[in-house]
């Protein structure tokens, strides 16, 4: 567990009075609040160390306390745990007063408090928040998290189940998702404190790349080889869609490089059941190769004719 | 009309601790929608996350309205911009 000095994480000095600790606060907090960050997990973070230090030195108990240990903390418990056997030992005597265990006092803290340093906890005694200050009720935490998709389960509607924090959430992934999509799933974010509204959880869409297709919004994009004579003399060719395979003519005499439209073949339109893009298919012409001499002088005569 | 996806606003005010005033200049600024019915304001469910946000923009870092409204707008840019990068990237995908 590493030692965090709060006055550096604030940018003063161990001297600074209780309106330096609040002006360093407020502008750090106004630089790296979640709610001017939104999305920006450094950000957060950042967010939390000094909302963990303005915590600390706005408190004149605890910050007594974290300037008394300060790099030292470890042997606070050592001293603690002095402290309390030469209590018991007075209480064998026949000491009875006070309810407490002695040492430092921090009842008010009593807040789930999840988004504490580990230093934090160990030296105040587990969860932080807000203290006996205010007992506002605070939204809990938003989650963020990704879901990795094939471009195939993309275009479907289908259930996923979702292990979040220990808890299993299943939803419904509307075909057409776009990749890098956001969706929010209400109230299943990290649990509100003093019976403040759960936050939420938000799923971001990873689509992994095709080897067959490309997106283009609802459009996909592919390119299909065609031999030389079919192109030349024209025919029929099977070719692949995400749904399967169709039948298609290609027109004689068709250039290489030439694009066509399978009108609704394409991509599933987010949540407009029933309507899709379109598959544009861009010809490849397969030049015939390991000709026979044979096969060479027919390609003579064509090409002298 | 339904009240089901309706909060009293003074409920509101309480369960946050904000004068009422506050809720009524952001809705003067065009910032929150209030719905009044038999004379009771009420705020939709719908906007309770944002209000939420300005609330806590207003408590934690000491922004008034005028300054609320100028963020609020510049982060709906800031979201626009990044819906457009993505669709971009998106884009920029077929030609990998």
């Amino acid at each position: 567990m590493a030692f965090v000095d709060y006055y550096k994480v604030l940018g003063i000095d161990k001297t600074a009075s209780e309106k330096d600790i609040k002006n360093a606060y407020r502008k750090l907090a106004r630089k790296y609040h979640p709610d001017l960050n939104p999305n920006d997990q450094e950000a957060n973070k950042k967010f939390q160390e000094i909302n963990e230090a303005n915590e600390v030195l706005t408190d004149p108990e605890k910050r007594k306390k974290y300037d008394q240990y300060g790099e030292n903390w470890q042997h606070a418990e050592a001293y603690e745990q002095a402290r309390q056997q030469q209590q018991q030992g007075r209480a064998y005597s026949g000491y009875s007063g006070g309810g407490s265990d002695g040492g430092f006092n921090f009842e008010s803290f009593n807040n789930e408090g999840g988004d504490f340093s580990d230093f934090f906890q160990s030296m105040f005694g587990g969860a932080g928040g807000g203290g006996g200050r205010r007992q506002a009720r605070y939204r809990g935490q938003d989650f963020n998290a990704e879901l990795q998709l094939s471009l195939q389960d993309a275009a479907t509607t289908h259930k996923q189940t979702l292990t979040v924090n220990g808890k299993n959430i299943r939803i419904t992934i509307p075909a057409g998702v776009e990749n890098g999509q956001t969706i929010k799933i209400a109230s299943h974010g990290g649990a509100g404190v003093n019976n403040g509204p759960n936050g939420d959880l938000y799923i971001t869409f990873i689509i992994t790349d095709d080897p067959r297709f490309k997106r283009s919004g609802n459009d996909l994009l592919a390119t299909q080889k065609i031999d030389l004579y079919t192109a030349v003399l024209g025919g029929e060719i099977t070719v692949d869609t995400l749904t399967g395979q169709v039948k298609l003519n290609v027109k004689p005499e068709t250039q290489n490089g030439t694009k066509i439209k399978l009108k609704g073949k394409g991509f599933p339109v987010y949540k407009k059941e029933g309507e899709f893009g379109d598959l544009y298919l861009t010809y490849d012409v397969q030049i015939p190769t390991n000709l026979t001499e044979q096969q060479k002088e027919l390609f003579k005569q064509l090409a002298n004719s | 009309m339904a009240t089901d996806n309706l909060t009293e606003a003074n409920e509101f005010c309480s369960y946050h601790q904000v004068e009422y005033t506050f809720v009524q200049t952001l809705a003067d600024a065009g910032l929150v929608e209030i719905t009044v019915l038999n004379q009771t304001s009420y705020i939709p469910g719908h906007q309770l996350p944002e209000l939420e946000r300005m609330i806590r923009l207003h408590q934690d870092l000491d922004i008034n309205v005028a300054g609320i409204e100028a963020i609020t707008h510049l982060l709906q840019r800031l979201h626009n911009t990044q819906q457009e990068l993505l669709t971009l990237k998106n884009r920029l995908r077929i030609y990998e």
